[in-house]
């Protein structure tokens, strides 16, 4: 590994230039250089820092679910514009631009699936569409997702992975964490368990609604995790963070 | 109508010049009946009327930030005959940026709770300028627990400009203090009125702000984020925040035709700041009338109504 590390210091350009794209890749957390396949192999976990690297909801459903199980619900949700939002580009414009980008309607993937032949509700939220924000769309999916584990009596499960409400929809959107709170009481009113599960980044509103409502919350090692942003904390407060702070 | 030392925002202006006309006129001995006094006042609520309506939603903005806006423990002091204030979490400390106890409504026993955003500088640093930390989300949460337990309706006056984002704050669980808030208020089995009565800012406000009915004032703002951090985000950019502000579409007529709030409180004499008294009458005729509708409705009934009430808002396609 020592070679691996001084190439990371010295000659870099080198390494861009002569290795085929996505045969290694670079742990954003400790620097480290790892082959892509090992990576695959270790379920995208870094072996070095065991960072957990950012992966897609379809990555989640194939570690965490039985093959083949998956059955999608409302999948066509999509985003209005509900505010004709101003914006340096129009909001259907990037709404539009993150649908193609992650062949996906919405921020979340919804539906049902086996664990160990056990069926479960689930919620992935996918940070590439739009940084994971929540506006109507997240917030009737994972309400009616909800609905759904209550109406079939199993589990929920969520993977959160987003910077909060999402802007463009403004009022609309911090009302979804009513609306998905609401879903979580009833949940728990029907005593179901829900097992949250918190990726990088977990913030603002996500954190602040049905992320930190599980009866059970795992969060994977070294997610940034908080209400406010580091950067909004930093401007606030006007002095450096802690070390590992929200970490 | 004392003039002087109030302060005042550039398009109020004429309103106050010809408080001062009318102010002039009274000590030159002008009787209050006298022809001329009265065509004053005639004219006063005219200007009223004309230099607070159709505001940009910045205007908005700066209004229910006024710094003379009555907070919610100057509406407490009108509006209830007594109250009597319970302080801290029980957990980490008191957080003066939420204030909550028993208050008494017209013979009607009653929980208040809300923001307070202090009346001067010092009181502002002290109550964090009404930006709550975990400890002040726990507190309303126990004493609107405590509500429930004595079949006591709730009465929460929101107006923050947001939760505290500081490392005290996180250390302690803002998102969690915030989170069980929202899940929780879905259990209260009590009647809960909300009234939006100056800043709505985002997570820090819903958590004081699911109820059976949600109301806000004339000239009150509530919004998923500041014009001043959206206008960052967007533009780069904190002076652009007059632009942001109408992006966001959060006055409260915006919030109506939103479906995100129940009802609009019109303001008197223009807007809150001008008229204390006034406006506390306001809020409380409506909280009396809200009250009447909301007694008698059985619990689970109560909380299924508020259950369906907030899965309703929304706008998307499919
Ligand atoms: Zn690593």
């Amino acid at each position: 590994m020592n070679w691996l590390k001084r190439a990371r210091k010295g000659i870099r350009t080198w390494r861009r230039k002569s290795i085929p794209e996505g045969l290694w890749k670079k742990c954003p957390s400790c620097g480290e250089i790892v082959y892509s396949e090992n990576l695959q192999k270790n379920l995208s976990v870094c072996s070095n820092c065991g960072n957990h690297f950012r992966i897609s909801p379809d990555r989640y459903l194939e570690i965490l679910f039985d093959r083949g199980s998956f059955e999608e619900s409302d999948p066509d949700l999509s985003s209005s514009d509900p505010l004709k939002f101003k914006d340096s580009k129009k909001y259907p414009g990037r709404i539009k631009n993150a649908q193609k980008k992650t062949s996906r309607k919405s921020a979340v993937l919804t539906g049902t699936a086996e664990l160990d032949g056990n069926r479960v509700a689930l919620a992935i939220m996918d940070f590439s569409f739009l940084g994971g924000s929540m506006g109507s769309v997240v917030g009737e999916k994972i309400a009616r997702i909800a609905r759904k584990a209550i109406e079939q009596r199993i589990p929920f499960l969520m993977v959160s992975a987003s910077g909060g409400a999402r802007m463009q929809e403004s009022i609309l959107s911090l009302m979804q964490m009513a609306k998905t709170s609401a879903a979580v009481n009833l949940l728990e009113k029907s005593k179901l368990p829900f097992i949250s599960i918190l990726t990088n980044p977990t913030t603002g509103g996500v954190a602040a609604s049905f992320a930190f409502q599980g009866d059970i919350i795992i969060a994977e090692p070294r997610a940034l995790i908080g209400f406010a942003g580091p950067r909004v904390i930093k401007e606030t407060v006007g002095e450096e963070l802690p070390e590992g702070f929200q970490r | 109508m004392a003039v002087g030392k109030k302060r005042k925002l550039e398009f109020e202006s004429p309103v106050y010049d010809l408080e001062e006309k009318i102010e002039a006129g009274r000590q030159r001995g002008l009787e209050p009946d006298s022809a001329e006094m009265k065509k004053l006042a005639g004219r006063l609520e005219e200007l009223e009327e004309k230099v607070y309506s159709g505001l940009s939603p910045w205007e908005e903005v700066q209004l229910a930030r006024h710094p003379d806006r009555p907070t919610a423990l100057q509406y407490i002091g009108e509006i209830f005959d007594e109250f009597l204030e319970f302080h801290g979490d029980r957990y980490f400390g008191d957080d003066p940026a939420v204030v909550g106890g028993l208050a008494s409504l017209g013979g009607r026993r009653v929980m208040v709770v809300g923001h307070e955003k202090g009346r001067n500088t010092r009181d502002r640093l002290k109550r964090n300028f009404g930006m709550a930390s975990p400890e002040g989300f726990r507190k309303s949460l126990r004493l609107m627990k405590l509500a429930e337990k004595f079949s006591l309706p709730i009465v929460s006056l929101v107006d923050t400009p947001g939760a505290y984002p500081g490392v005290g704050a996180e250390e302690r669980g803002q998102s969690v203090a915030i989170a069980s808030n929202l899940k929780n208020l879905f259990d209260i089995s009590s009647p809960i009125i909300v009234v939006i009565i100056g800043e709505g800012g985002s997570g820090g406000a819903l958590a004081l702000a699911i109820g059976d009915t949600v109301l806000m004032m004339e000239h009150a703002v509530y919004s998923v984020i500041s014009p001043e951090g959206c206008a960052a985000i967007l533009y780069k950019n904190k002076d652009k925040a007059p632009e942001a502000a109408s992006s966001l579409r959060l006055t409260s007529s915006d919030c109506l035709e939103l479906k995100v709030i129940d009802e609009v409180i019109r303001e008197k004499h223009g807007a809150a700041h001008r008229d204390q008294h006034g406006n506390a009458e306001q809020i409380k005729r409506v909280l009396v009338r809200k009250l009447s509708e909301l007694e008698g409705i059985p619990g689970e009934a109560l909380l299924k109504k508020r259950v369906d009430k907030f899965s309703r808002i929304g706008i998307f396609n499919g």
